[in-house]
């Protein structure tokens, strides 16, 4: 039963010059295996800092607070060692890598992750089956990592990769931002063909939209760096007609 | 417009086969202010002693005639004319010549390999090298540098109309070779050239490429991957004069650099002459920077002198490897050391992977592996 656990995170983002800015500022979660949190939040909520932050971009420093995989210290682990530890972080915007190949960047992060080269032939097809599975053009095994891939196809990209890295717990970062309903429906069922083995989803999300196809067990709302309010499926209903509005107040005055 | 008013163009006004028309070289000259001097062991100012050898092995396709000549062969020089010192050095001190022929409307069935073997850097070697393909042939000719060498040449790509050439540079030089070499295409009506420069060992390598236009339709394609190493000179200038309408050319060389003192040097040239209307060119040059200590110059000139062109551009960048490609390689499991890999290999395997020899285009790919493994062995 793998367990994410996150007690009093705090992060600081440093911007180069004077100092940093604290953006975290004490987040408690825990995501166990067979469970879908949500997070939602406004704007600058420090939602996707906390995706980051867990994968361990350089970019945010950990000021103080423990996230831990399995009792294991996330904190202590380099990026690579925390996804081959089991966690993933579908990005918000994945990056484009010009001239490594779909198929070959797949191939090396499977490596990576189950600790030993699949054979080619199991992978081909493994890879093809995922493929097919997101309504993804075979012929895009062979294009460079994202380059000229669309919004859309970027984040069906990402759900490729999560499905066939098979992680412990993943984050997905607004992976349905940007996306028209026909992609949101693609990509949600990925999430969900995911979600249902033994694994843990944290979806950070702006809209209600994906809570539509995605159903979360937990939602938790995230303003000024902290969760301010937790609860079921109903606080996302909640959240569709009433907005964020008393949130962003009582995010403010912490 | 006449041609009395013709405006001429500021770049490379100067050509001759006389080595006493250039001036000896003092660094302070914009053709020479990259290059190290004192590292070129006299080639440039005539005090360089010759008895050097660079012996010449061919490897022909059957219907491609390779000879070897002497300076009095008519062929030879009819295309280029030297345009600085070494050029004209070299065009003055060689004793035998390479020509290679493609006959009229033939299409070599395979490719045509110049192994270029330097056995001695202690002198200087000097050599000419012709490749002639007659109208509407196409070939692809191989030359393959190695071995210890200091060495000036002049190379001579004449394409006939509607013909085709597409030529792989392999500078594999060991440690302490010094190599200053002009080559240049010359290409009739419809003709279509593709060069690819790969830039690996060597102590100094300036590799002068250019081409120029006798008719309508041309299409150049200049190529160049180079992966220099602490204290290693290598230098590419690229020149191609458009003075004949509707041609095209693209460049696009792209390094990766390494270790203290690893010097690349790009120079970009384009010129759209006043008559060349219709011209499309683009030109690029892109170096990954991979540790500290290293240093890059990229100028890319573009001097136009028409309004009517197709279009006309160019790009040059150099910087580090993006932290946010290695953050998502490793946010994949993928080690950093692997993930950089990655992306070097990546950079510049979009051009490896246009060298049409197979063989050829393996032996880059394991030469930059080389070149990695040295990178992660620290």
């Amino acid at each position: 039963m793998a367990t994410l656990e996150i007690r009093d995170l705090h992060v600081s983002v440093g911007d180069g010059s004077d100092g940093s800015k604290e953006i975290l500022r004490g987040v408690d979660l825990t995501v166990q295996a067979g469970e879908t949190h949500a997070i939602m939040g406004p704007n600058g909520s420090g939602k996707s800092t906390l995706a980051y932050a867990v994968a361990g971009h350089p970019k945010y420093e950990v000021t103080s607070g423990t996230v831990t995989l399995d009792g294991e210290d996330v904190l202590a682990m380099s990026v690579d060692e925390r996804a081959r530890a089991g966690l993933f972080l579908a990005m918000q915007y994945p990056v484009e890598v010009p001239g490594v190949s779909v198929s070959n960047f797949l191939r090396s992060a499977v490596t990576a992750v189950r600790g030993e080269a699949p054979k080619l032939r199991e992978f081909s097809k493994e890879m093809k089956q995922a493929m097919d599975d997101l309504s993804i053009d075979p012929a895009f095994a062979q294009r460079s990592l994202n380059e000229g891939f669309s919004g859309g196809e970027k984040k069906r990209h990402e759900i490729l990769q999560l499905e066939m890295l098979k992680p412990k717990v993943a984050v997905l970062d607004e992976t349905d931002s940007g996306l028209d309903v026909d992609a949101l429906k693609v990509v949600s069922e990925g999430v969900n063909r995911f979600a249902s083995g033994d694994t843990g989803v944290l979806l950070i999300t702006h809209y209600t939209r994906i809570l539509r196809y995605v159903k979360p067990d937990f939602v938790h709302v995230f303003a000024g760096g902290r969760v301010v309010a937790e609860g079921g499926p109903e606080l996302a209903d909640e959240l569709e007609e009433e907005g964020y509005e008393k949130y962003l107040k009582a995010g403010a005055s912490l | 417009m006449g041609l009395e008013q013709k405006p001429l163009s500021t770049l490379h006004d100067k050509a001759s086969y006389e080595v006493a028309d250039f001036d000896v070289p003092t660094g302070r000259e914009e053709e020479w202010r990259f290059t190290p001097l004192r590292r070129l062991r006299g080639l440039h100012n005539g005090t360089a002693e010759e008895g050097g050898k660079v012996l010449v092995e061919a490897e022909a396709a059957p219907e491609v005639t390779v000879e070897t000549v002497g300076r009095d062969d008519a062929r030879l020089g009819k295309a280029y004319v030297p345009v600085d010192r070494v050029s004209a050095q070299a065009w003055n001190s060689f004793t035998e010549a390479v020509v290679v022929t493609v006959p009229k409307e033939t299409v070599a069935s395979a490719p045509t390999v110049l192994r270029l073997h330097g056995e001695d850097a202690s002198a200087a070697a000097y050599r000419h090298t012709t490749v002639i393909v007659e109208p509407f042939a196409e070939a692809t000719v191989v030359l393959a540098h190695r071995g210890v060498a200091t060495y000036a040449d002049n190379v001579e790509f004449v394409v006939g109309d509607g013909a085709r050439l597409s030529v792989i540079s392999l500078q594999d030089w060991a440690d302490g070779s010094v190599h200053v070499s002009h080559q240049h295409a010359r290409l009739g009506r419809d003709a279509r050239f593709v060069s690819h420069n790969v830039s690996l060992g060597g102590d100094v390598v300036r590799i002068s490429p250019s081409v120029s236009y006798d008719g309508p339709g041309g299409d150049a394609e200049l190529y160049g991957v180079y992966f220099v190493d602490g204290g290693q000179h290598l230098e590419h200038r690229l020149l191609v004069d458009h003075a004949v309408p509707n041609c095209r050319s693209r460049v696009d060389y792209r390094g990766a650099l390494q270790d203290q003192d690893a010097h690349a040097v790009w120079i970009g040239d384009v010129i759209i002459r006043a008559e060349a209307e219709g011209t499309d060119t683009y030109e690029l040059n892109r170096n990954l920077v991979l540790t500290d200590g290293t240093r890059v110059d990229s100028v890319p000139n573009l001097e136009i002198l028409t309004g009517e062109v197709a279009g006309a551009g160019h790009a040059s960048a150099s910087g580090r490897l993006d932290d946010e490609h290695l953050f998502y390689l490793q946010a994949r499991g993928i080690t950093f050391d692997d993930a950089r890999r990655m992306v070097v290999r990546g950079f510049l395997g979009q051009l490896v992977e246009r060298i049409e020899v197979p063989d050829v285009r393996e032996k880059v790919r394991e030469a930059i592996e080389a070149e990695l493994d040295q990178g992660a062995s620290r």
